[in-house]
């Protein structure tokens, strides 16, 4: 029986082994150095904020995978050898495989920062991440301050969760507001005023310079470069993004770039080495997408396509339309299609912004200033139907059309407050003043 | 996580600790309930009305205090920092003593009611009698012990309502919702049949009836006394017995085909007002295994096919020895019931067997067989209804269900097994309306596509234990017998996955994983739509 060896146990290792599973007798075993079983990973800040336990963010119950006959091997793979068609662990064992899918995922980015390796700095990505803040920031005696470096979705979460113990969190983000390297502006500094709101100390336009030291090798505080100013802290969280974690991958003669390299059959240069999800960079970037993703999504996704290919269908990873979402505190955040930030917007790409007054609830609509063809929506505060953007995307209707027919999109609760005649009026308002 | 520590402290940390004003409230609510407490130790207060007026303000304003403690100085939004680290909602020291206190009450309300100061001669004592000016003001009587459960029951539902509308301030539907089950406690279950009690006179002579409480919640309605009282009130008497079975047999039907079971489990019904409101801070230890849903089939199912069982030998047996009072004959109503329970099984099984899982198969058709086989039995023999007596039936299934599942362990345990235990495992009329949501309603919970980040809040907050994880993540609606609707999965949504939606039939269980996978071919998806 052929052997299908999964390094990872996320969220795209799980999911390509019980696609190979539903379509195959195959022998599967996922190995992973992190937790026994499969947990998901973007419920961690609610275990650290008291909403759930571990147990509650494991999707499936522990009999599943023996019932599934997945098996499952804790343990740290350090090497790969190909030509031999085996793993090897760090205590020395040994594992053959027939076929291999690397999901090994991310690990935080560290900038060469003087004082990154210190005691009390890390990331968060991993349920050792978890345990790690548990231990340096378990609540405001033993941590007074914290800082985190990095705005992006990850650092605002960790902002949110020291809060909750009431620990004072200083925010230094580079960027001039947050996230608007992805985010359109009025978005953007609509969050800003919303993490100030949560009073976090956001510090924009500021780079971290170095993290000091007391006497036993702990950060005591950081200095900041622009001003010099020493804050200190008993906590410094690293959230300027993750970089796929494949050091032990280096002797294997896969090709690496930076991340695992693959086609868009998830192949890497080896015809029986595959690499899904976050620590997997395609040669050619599809469509606007960057060539590495770090998505749940698409981890999913590409989980999905890999078991087929390896069922034996042939199939490319073609992900559909652009999806995502977010929570920045207490607003929510989706978004279909594309919506660039003002960074980087091409030239035919037009924006309408509209705004609710109580300044938690905001869209912005992408469209194509020649043809009118809608690009994609940000929507903040409003829950929307990912069906019919889908749709919508694929019939590539025009903004017009979208903006009049938005409430079929809508998805909050029932007897929520509607918001499309505004919005429509907002549009409709806009749209005469610029031709007029 | 180790570092987790449960002790009984009320300091500790944030988000486990209480603040200053949140002590004051505890202390203010605790005031209210030691004056009920001196009064059940024969504490005799000298004004009592003065004295019970006091207690159940404290007991309110303490509980509301509490709330503005909690909520008025955040945010609008999702309200469950340190759930998992307080010891009162994570099954510590104080759940056991608030588990154990409830029980405790429950068992002394039901079996030795003389500890609140019942007295089979004379006047009522202790606290009982604190309560006697309430219920004179009210309906004119002296107060019972169900006067003083049903007052504090009441009063539980209304402060702890507010509480609830606090912590939910930004979800429209949870503040309508619990407005109305307010309403309906307040008017409905309390004060509605107070003054009903008001008209009664020698000719006249309305039993104690919550309009809402419906057979086989109420699972009393059509006993012999109270049918008895109906028929003798006249016309208006007939209207409430008429009334009765109509809720039963069409105003819950159609409700349930329209908006599903959540019309009466957290709209209306006293007991899903009491698990929502008090119970809101403990619906997230629930068992959510998939174990626990298939001895939740079983136990849910028996009761129900138990108080069919029990009610039908209660009836015909009254209509046997009392034949000349009632137009209705014993064999017209015992072979009535036969033929009612085969058509709607041979309606179900012939319409719906699809979506029947293989032990609900079973089931169904093992208790068709059960309760025909009974009633044949009978016309056999001669003898004995159902091998008993219908009296013990009805006196084992007021102990057992009436009195133990639904009040001692159902919200004794609270603190333990969550809020919805006996709405889940043990209700009759639950199981019901669940069938009907199940195979004939338009209500279902959407999903939203590929949203979905399998983080788990939606299901550890699930107060009837559904997984709804299992199938958000897998991109499927949720169409579940057990549902009660109360939307507080997609209000705890972080990715806005989740809604409650009354819509057409067809369709209504098949999501559209579709869109959670690679390499969708959408115009075709687009083009079956």
């Amino acid at each position: 029986m052929e052997h299908i060896v999964i390094i990872g146990n996320g969220i795209s290792g799980v999911t390509a082994a019980r696609h190979i599973r539903k379509r195959s007798n195959k022998r599967i075993t996922i190995i992973s150095a992190e937790t026994d079983y499969f947990f998901s990973r973007t419920a961690l800040m609610y275990i650290y904020m008291g909403h759930m336990k571990y147990e509650h963010t494991k999707p499936y119950e522990d009999s599943f995978w023996k019932k599934n006959r997945i098996d499952l091997k804790k343990g740290f793979v350090s090497e790969v050898k190909r030509k031999d068609k085996k793993i090897i662990f760090n205590d020395g064992e040994e594992m053959a495989f027939d076929k291999l899918i690397i999901a090994v995922g991310s690990k935080s980015n560290k900038f060469g920062w003087p004082g990154q390796d210190l005691e009390g700095v890390r990331g968060l990505y991993s349920f050792q991440d978890l345990e790690y803040l548990e231990q340096f920031a378990p609540n405001k005696i033993v941590c007074k301050k914290a800082v985190i470096v990095g705005g992006g979705l990850i650092g605002i979460e960790l902002a949110e969760m020291l809060s909750t113990r009431k620990i004072p969190v200083t925010f230094l983000v580079r960027e001039s507001s947050f996230w608007n390297g992805v985010l359109p502006k009025g978005e953007s500094e609509m969050l800003n005023r919303h993490i100030k709101s949560h009073h976090i100390d956001l510090r924009l336009s500021t780079n971290l310079k170095e993290i000091v030291s007391d006497e036993n090798g702990k950060a005591n505080a950081v200095i900041i470069e622009e001003t010099g100013e020493e804050i200190p802290c008993d906590f410094v969280g690293l959230t300027a993004g993750v970089t796929p974690n494949i050091d032990f991958l280096k002797s294997s003669g896969i090709e690496l770039g930076r991340g695992v390299k693959v086609n868009p059959y998830l192949e890497t240069n080896f015809d029986d080495i595959y690499a899904i999800g976050d620590c997997a960079e395609q040669y050619q970037p599809i469509g606007n997408r960057r060539a590495i993703e770090a998505v749940w999504y698409t981890g999913r996704m590409m989980g999905e396509t890999v078991a087929q290919t390896i069922c034996g269908t042939k199939t490319e990873y073609k992900p559909g339309h652009w999806f995502n979402s977010a929570k920045f505190f207490d607003i929510e955040y989706q978004t279909y299609g594309w919506v660039n930030s003002e960074r980087n917007k091409k030239e035919n790409e037009i924006h309408f912004h509209w705004k609710h007054k109580d300044d938690t609830k905001c869209i912005t609509v992408a469209t194509d200033k020649d043809s009118g063809a809608f690009l994609g929506i940000n929507t903040f505060g409003i829950r929307m139907k990912h069906e019919i953007f889908d749709r919508w995307l694929t019939e590539e209707k025009s903004t017009d059309y979208v903006m009049q027919h938005l409430s079929k999109a809508n998805f909050d609760p029932e007897f929520y407050a509607t918001f499309e005649n505004e919005i429509l009026s907002a549009y409709t308002n806009q749209f005469q003043t610029i031709s007029s | 996580m180790s570092t987790v520590q449960r002790d009984m402290s009320l300091t500790g940390q944030p988000p486990k600790s209480l603040n200053g004003l949140q002590k004051v409230a505890t202390v203010l609510g605790l005031s209210g309930l030691m004056i009920i407490l001196l009064a059940g130790f024969n504490v005799n207060f000298p004004n009592k009305g003065l004295w019970l007026t006091l207690s159940l303000l404290a007991l309110t304003a303490g509980i509301i205090l509490f709330a503005k403690a909690a909520y008025a100085n955040t945010q609008e939004g999702i309200k469950n920092d340190g759930v998992w680290f307080k010891s009162i909602s994570s099954r510590g020291f104080w759940a056991w003593i608030a588990g154990l206190s409830l029980t405790g009450f429950y068992i002394i309300l039901y079996f030795f009611p003389q500890f609140l100061g019942l007295r089979s001669e004379g006047t009522n004592t202790g606290i009982i009698a604190l309560f006697d000016p309430l219920s004179r003001l009210l309906s004119g009587n002296p107060a019972s012990q169900w006067f003083v459960y049903g007052t504090l029951y009441t009063v539980a539902i209304f402060a702890f309502g507010i509480k609830f509308i606090w912590k939910y301030r930004h979800n429209r539907y949870e503040k309508l919702r619990t407005i109305s089950v307010m309403f309906f406690q307040t008017a409905f279950a309390f004060l509605i049949p107070e003054f009903m009690a008001r008209l009664n006179s020698e000719s006249f002579n309305l039993p104690y009836y919550d309009l809402k409480n419906i057979w086989p919640l109420n699972y009393y309605n059509f006993e012999q006394y109270r049918v008895d009282s109906f028929i003798s009130s006249g016309d208006v008497g007939l209207a409430l017995l008429v009334f009765g079975v109509i809720s039963i047999f069409v105003i819950t039907p159609i409700l349930t085909y329209k908006y599903g079971k959540r019309w009466y489990c957290s709209w209306v019904c006293g007991c899903g007002g009491l698990a929502e409101t008090a119970g809101d801070s403990f619906r997230h230890l629930s068992d959510k295994s998939q174990f626990a849903w298939k001895v939740e089939r079983w136990v849910i199912h028996s009761v129900l096919v138990f108080v069919i069982v029990m009610t039908t030998a209660v009836i015909s047996t009254y209509l046997g020895y009392d034949a000349e009072k009632y137009w209705l004959t014993k064999d017209v109503f015992l072979i009535g019931v036969a033929v009612f329970l085969a058509v709607l099984f041979a309606v179900i099984w012939y319409f719906k067997k699809d979506e029947l899982k293989q032990d609900a198969r079973y089931g169904a058709v093992g208790y068709l067989v059960i309760v025909l086989s009974f009633i044949a039995i009978h016309y056999a023999s001669g003898s004995k209804l159902f091998f008993f007596e219908a009296e013990t039936l009805r006196k084992s299934y007021g102990f057992l269900i009436g009195a133990v599942f639904s009040g001692v362990i159902g919200t004794g345990f609270y603190p333990i097994f969550g809020s919805r235990v006996w709405c889940r495992f043990g209700c009759p009329m639950a199981a019901i309306l669940g069938l009907q949501q199940r195979l004939f309603s338009k209500f279902r919970i959407t999903t939203n596509g590929g949203q979905c980040i399998s983080c788990g809040n939606c299901s550890t907050y699930c107060e009837m234990g559904i997984d709804v994880r299992a199938y958000a993540q897998k991109g499927e609606n949720i169409v579940r017998a057990s549902c009660v609707g109360c939307g507080i999965c997609s209000a705890v949504c972080p990715r806005g996955v989740l809604k409650l939606e009354n819509g057409p039939l067809e369709d209504r269980i098949q999501g559209n994983e579709i869109l959670l996978g690679n390499d969708v071919d959408l115009m075709k998806y687009v083009n079956n739509n």
